[in-house]
């Protein structure tokens, strides 16, 4: 179980981000527990094409007989790495709007509809 | 709100070497770790500093307007754009590789196996990466110039009659003496 | 309320023990990838060649994707004319 490591990482990562989400009202604090939740899910599928004792893959001063770990999934986080850069400045432009409207960033408290 | 005299220089010495290191981290994305996300948000942090030692409405907005940055950043997309379609112009389908080991701009031919890396090799992939990495460093300029000015309290036109008074009393202060506006 | 979320998180740690970390569930086209990525394309780095190569689609889309955010946020923040 010691050898797991990263997984049980990833599942305390995902349950803290959940906890932030569902019990915090401060929006900011919702916004940094959702950026948490994008890390962790960037950590798994890393760490899902890890073979043992394997090398980075490129062939620019490879040491020699090593094999290399799985190309496919790093590509893969890099574009879900932007994805979640793009998701996170638009949330906090409208929680700028938010507080500019409003005077607060209390959730309980921006329930009116029109005002 | 500028810093002092340390801030501002120590900035200013610091972010052409910046620059220099992301750029090299774009260009060799083909040989070594790296690429054309990675660069483009190194040269977005020399922004950053950039931002943080000068304050930008007093100092920088009349020496780099935020329409360079936005220019910088479609013309990296539209880069992007006319190298794919120059594969269906050239022979077969969307982003072919067709300057691969053919002897043009990028096309020497590579020893395979391990060997210490070429930097004119690999055809479009080079091209590709300079266009991503010039995107990238333009969006997230554009995002923290644009987050850092915040919100608007008044719209254009009340804005432009506020000027326009302010700098009518070195006018009529002769004909009107004082405590005529506020 | 925090309940849920204690159930949640011990749920997925079943899986979590399950799965054996050093030896992935290998598909032949990452071989592939790996194998015949210099004689194809010429670049030494077999995740360049993926991303802008034999994925460059994706990074099409994904390119599309950062612009328009910064075109929703320069959107959010612009001067009203009345």
């Amino acid at each position: 179980m010691i050898a797991n490591l990263p997984f049980i990482a990833v599942a305390l990562l995902i349950g803290i981000s959940l906890a932030i989400i569902l019990l915090k009202k401060n929006m900011i604090k919702m916004v940094m527990g959702l950026s948490i939740l994008e890390g962790a899910v960037n950590l798994f599928l890393v760490a899902l094409g890890y073979r043992e004792n394997g090398i980075a893959p490129i062939f620019t001063s490879a040491p020699e007989g090593a094999e290399m770990v799985l190309p496919t999934v790093q590509a893969l986080t890099l574009t879900n790495i932007v994805i979640g850069v793009a998701t996170t400045a638009l949330m906090l432009a409208l929680v700028m709007v938010i507080y500019k409207k409003y005077g607060t960033v209390n959730s309980n408290k921006i329930r009116r509809l029109k005002e | 709100m500028t810093l002092g005299l340390i801030g501002r220089n120590a900035g200013r010495l610091l972010v052409p070497l910046i620059f220099i290191f992301g750029f090299y981290i774009v260009v060799h994305g083909h040989i070594t770790p790296g690429g054309g996300f990675q660069g483009g948000a190194v040269i977005a942090t020399g922004v950053a500093l950039l931002l943080v030692s000068y304050y930008y409405r007093d100092c920088l907005e009349r020496f780099i307007p935020i329409t360079n940055f936005k220019l910088v950043e479609s013309a990296g997309l539209m880069l992007y754009i006319c190298t794919a379609l120059a594969g269906i112009v050239v022979g077969s389908g969307l982003l072919f590789n067709w300057l691969n080991a053919s002897g043009g701009l990028f096309g020497h031919p590579v020893a395979y196996g391990v060997n210490p890396g070429d930097l004119f090799t690999a055809g479009t992939i080079p091209i590709l990466n300079f266009a991503i990495g010039i995107e990238v460093f333009g969006a997230l300029s554009v995002v923290t110039l644009i987050m850092f000015a915040g919100l608007r309290e008044k719209t254009q036109q009340e804005e432009d009659a506020e000027a326009a008074e302010s700098a009518a009393p070195l006018v009529s202060k002769r004909k009107k003496g004082k405590g005529g506006r506020k | 309320m925090i309940v849920l979320v204690v159930l949640a998180t011990l749920i997925l740690l079943v899986p979590a023990v399950g799965l054996n970390f050093g030896d992935p569930i290998t598909s032949s086209t990452d071989q592939y990838y790996i194998d015949h990525s210099q004689v194809e394309t010429g670049a030494n780095n077999v995740v360049a060649s993926i991303v802008f190569d034999y994925r460059g689609f994706d990074t099409l889309g994904e390119a599309t994707v950062l612009f328009i955010a910064v075109l929703g946020v320069a959107m959010v923040f612009r001067r009203l004319y009345k």
